[in-house]
């Protein structure tokens, strides 16, 4: 039972957004409510990450497949962009090239101002950190 | 006949995981990014209900309860937020501008360009969000009347670009900074991106994968403000 009551945890708190949302009339999402909760529980260690992990990775690693059904719908919507598509295809390309560009130069500046260029200790303790919890990356397969 | 056999939640069920390990085996043959398995999955499974006249309807019975997963999902990016925090709390002034500056950018630019297209209300609303994460994105087209199916093809989309460009725009914008890169790449292209951070390095596959979440949250409350904002000025 070990993985329903993972799984429990995280639809209770997908649950309790969805309510707070609706609940308050809020314009954030219900799932991204849960989602700062969810955090804010490991946080305060009020839930530990052995008690999600092997659900949360499962859903987080198949993220893609559950997409599917939703995209099959632009066969039923495909009359929405019918004229425009190439449009919205010009518009992503243009924003997201310049977006990259713009994001990287920022951090780059910021963090060379006033972050300073992390010492070769302190790069490699960061390295390692980071291998150690490679799976921490969310991966979308 | 046919009818029948298609008019039960398994059979959605069964086409969609089908399907999609057939798009993976693909994707993993042709090992280019324009080859997203989620990409041919749809492709293939439209075909598929084209050819044998099954409706959307009958295929969704069973897709709803993959549908159903993506606000779990959601939810579970707080985990890889909590794991990666002490690396956001190390950064946390670069990253936090960075992502600002971006996510005010890219939604700014997607409006006006929306505007000097003559997009209506509706598409608009569904590109704002495009930079984040799909579960995130639909929810915010949602809220802002959008159309959630149509977010949705467009931030794969985005994801599909941001990874084929993304070494490319660094160079001629001289980002060497892995921290800088994956930011970079992560709160413009999402995980797809991220898949081509954890390509360039450990750390910018750490920053890129952070940076979802992060942004995911920002656009929350900037999308619908800059849409407010670009109807007040062109509406």
């Amino acid at each position: 039972m070990k993985l329903f009551r993972e799984f429990l945890w995280i639809i209770s708190f997908t649950y309790l957004g969805e309510l707070i949302s609706h609940g308050f009339h809020l314009p954030i999402p219900g799932s991204v409510i849960g989602m700062v909760l969810l955090f804010l529980a490991l946080y305060f260690n009020l839930l530990k990450v052995k008690h999600v992990d092997t659900v949360g990775q499962f859903l987080l690693d198949n993220l893609s497949i559950f997409f599917l059904p939703a995209g099959v719908g632009i066969m039923v919507y495909f009359p929405v962009i019918k004229d425009t598509w190439w449009l919205l295809l010009l518009i992503t390309l243009i924003v997201t090239a310049f977006t990259i560009g713009l994001v990287g130069f920022t951090v780059q500046q910021v963090k060379r101002r006033f972050e300073g260029d992390l010492s070769e200790h302190v790069m490699k303790k960061e390295t390692k950190m980071i291998r150690e919890e490679k799976t921490r990356v969310v991966s979308v397969d | 006949m046919l009818s029948q056999l298609t008019n039960n939640p398994l059979f959605g069920l069964i086409l969609s995981i089908g399907m999609f390990l057939v798009a993976k085996l693909i994707a993993k043959k042709l090992k280019h990014p324009v080859f997203n398995p989620l990409i041919v999955a749809m492709i293939l499974v439209i075909i598929f209900l084209k050819v044998t006249h099954i409706s959307y309807e009958h295929y969704y019975q069973g897709g709803q309860i993959l549908n159903m997963l993506i606000a779990p999902a959601t939810v579970a990016l707080a985990i890889p937020l909590y794991k990666s925090f002490h690396l956001l709390q190390h950064h946390a002034r670069s990253i936090m501008v960075g992502i600002m500056v971006g996510t005010f950018f890219s939604t700014f630019l997607t409006g006006i360009l929306a505007i000097v297209f003559r997009l209506d209300h509706s598409l608009t609303a569904s590109l704002m969000p495009k930079s984040v994460t799909t579960a995130i994105a639909i929810d915010i087209a949602d809220k802002m009347k959008g159309v959630p199916t149509v977010t949705l093809i467009v931030v794969i989309v985005t994801g599909i670009i941001g990874a084929i460009i993304s070494p490319t725009i660094l160079k001629i914008c001289r980002i060497e900074e892995p921290v800088a890169k994956g930011i970079a790449i992560g709160s413009s292209a999402h995980a797809i991106g991220t898949t081509k951070a954890m390509e360039l390095g450990e750390v910018e596959g750490a920053m890129s994968g952070l940076a979802i979440g992060v942004t995911g949250l920002v656009t929350v409350f900037v999308a619908p403000l800059m849409m407010r904002f670009i109807m007040h000025l062109f509406g």
